[in-house]
């Protein structure tokens, strides 16, 4: 398992280098100016001289691999340096953005904390939540609570984020004033006021995102269950007089995780991605919605990194589903 | 065959009927059979003859909806089972009595190990810790053949071949020294080499440990072989039920007889065909009130449409459940 582990690590690299340049080329296809959003007064030449101050007159195949060098080499050793306090990376130039000129890095470093608040919790609630139902759901199966459960995966499924954020909001800050509607960033949890206050504007964007996931795993979670429960070995469990908890939640309940698990892991990128929009809705500024700044001000270098970052945890995800489903079954073995 | 002990287990008048959205299957009709210590009775029938939903009827092992064990007794250490709580009833299965399944493929859990299986009625009935529960393991893997068996204790069933695998099945259902065996077409999913390993094992089994065998099989040849009594199903309904020596020299219910006649012969010429029953085996959609046979049946007469025969008694512990006499050649006389 070990091996192949590494191996899966090494060969990951090439993968993710192809990703790069194909994020790359995209956005280097893509229409858009970061002199857009300047001031009209600057003059035609001056903003030219601006776009080469960026880089921009460059060619691809420089650009590129000087992404590629900030990305891997120089961006490390500035953590390494700030974590060790050592000197490797000597000033060398690390990757800037076109909006704000600080480094993408700290941008991003500033904005994860508030994304892994409501993003993580939210995935996290929402497995919670979603692997009982689905156990209950198909142990119990066609029981009120099934359908009842069946019924809110559907909701959960054909309704879009931006259409519950709103209804929530409507309903919560607008109509009962209850919760905040906006996300407050600044907010510092240091005392029992403050964490209930970050409770409060937590659990709206949470929920919302937790309810497509739960519908989500909890389908999985049920049709996983059924297939499992009506196996010849659930029988030989219970013929050898074992109690339904043993039967249903040791023999049937590893046998029917091994796909959910896949599934789980794999939702974690999406999850990312679905977050940008409720961030959106929440006025959340994670890291969703410094995507969708950077999006609109053509703003390549940041575009590029948390693109990159999306892809790498796709890998990653990938990778950790693969080593999971090895080691819940001990048909797949990789060695 | 031991004679004049008293059963230890006594079924009567099951009754198992399957709710489903066509109606109700009345899968078993009045079954009554009974199982002394040390013997080996088996239950042939053609698929959905009942005969394995009888044997699941007793310890509540089928699924309940759609199933429902409406009426009967099953007597065994003095308990009826059909009226006890589903904690006694846990601690009759596996303990008191073992089940061996028909398909060693899929009746393992595939992501424990064969040893922890094994374990798990051991350290549930005999309440032994996980060391104790190794080495009876370990034993019982002996037992059932399987060479290298502490090793083989920390292997997954895929690790394992079809035979040993039934094998390991074996050893489950003997963990707790059962009362009672119960083998639903145990050799059916395997080759034919391997079920005569098997049918050795069992027969040598029985003999070591004195437990009592209740065998289902379609196979007569694997009856002629092991079984003290047969007991011939038919529409969910025991057709006819004798020692095993009457059933094959003096069969009298016309099934037997046609099933007995498929038996294919290796003597004679090889240009003769096979042998088959016409027709197809009844789905019981009421509660039977006519001979389930009859319409499969060569000496069927009238009173085969209006009235379910019951089981006469022939003596010598024969019994079938007919009315034509096939020691008169006429009807039989009620």
């Amino acid at each position: 398992m070990l091996t192949y582990t590494i191996r899966r690590l090494l060969l990951s690299i090439p993968t993710l280098i192809f990703i790069a340049f194909v994020i790359f080329m995209l956005l280097e296809l893509a229409p858009g100016d970061p002199m857009a959003s300047m001031p009209l007064s600057i003059p035609p030449e001056v903003r030219q001289q601006m776009r080469e101050a960026l880089g921009l007159g460059e060619p691809w195949w420089i650009r590129f691999p000087l992404w590629l060098n900030q990305f891997f080499i120089v961006e490390p050793q500035y953590w390494i340096d700030n974590a060790f306090g050592t000197n490797f990376a000597d000033g060398a130039q690390r990757i800037i953005s076109f909006q704000s000129r600080s480094p993408v890095f700290d941008v991003i470093a500033q904005r994860l904390p508030q994304t892994l608040w409501v993003v993580a919790m939210s995935y996290v609630v929402g497995v919670l939540i979603a692997l009982p139902i689905g156990i209950i759901s198909a142990y119990k199966q066609y029981s009120v609570f099934d359908q009842a459960g069946t019924f809110i995966s559907m909701i959960g499924f054909s309704v879009p984020p931006f259409f519950s954020g709103v209804l929530l909001i409507v309903i919560f800050s607008v109509q009962l004033g209850w919760l905040p509607s906006i996300y407050d960033t600044t907010l510092v949890v240091n005392s029992w006021d403050t964490f209930t206050q970050q409770l409060q504007q937590m659990i709206m964007p949470v929920m919302v995102l937790a309810l497509q996931t739960t519908a989500q795993v909890s389908r999985y979670m049920r049709a996983s269950m059924l297939d499992n429960l009506s196996q010849d070995y659930v029988r030989t469990a219970r013929a050898k007089g074992m109690s339904e908890s043993v039967v249903v939640l040791k023999h049937v309940l590893r046998n029917s995780m091994i796909p959910v698990v896949t599934v789980i892991a794999l939702g974690i990128p999406s999850i990312f991605g679905g977050a940008i929009i409720t961030e959106q809705i929440f006025k959340v500024n994670g890291l969703g919605q410094l995507l969708i700044i950077a999006l609109q001000g053509s703003d390549i270098p940041m575009v590029m990194t948390i693109t990159f970052l999306l892809a790498v945890l796709i890998v990653m995800m990938n990778l950790i589903a693969d080593v999971l489903y090895g080691i819940l079954d001990p048909r797949i073995r990789y060695d | 065959m031991p004679d004049g002990a008293l059963p230890v287990l006594d079924v009567r008048d099951l009754k198992t009927v399957f709710r489903t959205r066509g109606g109700e299957v009345h899968a078993v009709n009045d079954v009554s059979f009974s199982l002394k210590p040390g013997e080996l009775l088996g239950v042939v029938g053609e698929s959905g003859s009942g005969k394995s939903v009888t044997m699941m009827s007793l310890l509540g092992l089928l699924p309940s909806p759609p199933a429902d064990v409406r009426n009967g007794s099953v007597n065994f250490d003095g308990k009826d089972l059909l009226h006890v709580s589903p904690e006694t009833l846990r601690s009759i299965r596996g303990g008191k009595i073992g089940f061996v399944f028909q398909d060693p493929m899929t009746s393992l859990n595939p992501v424990y190990t064969v040893g922890y299986q094994i374990a798990e009625p051991l350290r549930k009935h005999m309440g032994m810790n996980k060391r104790q529960a190794a080495v009876r393991s370990q034993e019982l893997l002996e037992l059932v053949g399987i060479p290298d068996a502490k090793q083989r204790l920390d292997d997954y069933p895929h690790q394992f071949s079809g035979g040993m695998r039934q094998r390991v099945m074996i050893a489950i259902a003997l963990a707790c020294d059962p009362k009672v065996l119960i083998a639903d077409e145990p050799t059916t999913a395997l080759d034919v080499t391997i079920q005569a390993q098997i049918l050795e094992l069992m027969k040598d089994l029985r003999d070591k440990l004195g437990m009592a065998v209740i065998w289902i099989t379609h196979d007569l040849g694997v009856i002629a072989g092991i079984a003290d009594r047969v007991m011939v199903m038919y529409g969910g309904q025991v057709v006819e039920h004798a020692p095993v020596h009457a059933l094959f020299s003096d069969p009298q219910h016309p099934y037997t007889r046609a099933l007995l006649k498929t038996i294919p012969t290796i003597q004679g010429e090889r240009a003769a065909r096979l042998t088959i029953i016409e027709g197809q085996p009844p789905i019981m959609t009421g509660p039977p009130i006519a001979c389930p046979f009859r319409d499969r049946c060569d000496v069927a007469f009238d009173r085969c449409e209006v009235h379910n025969p019951l089981r006469y008694d022939l003596g010598d512990g024969h019994d079938v459940a007919c009315f034509y006499d096939a020691r008169t050649g006429g009807p039989r006389d009620v």
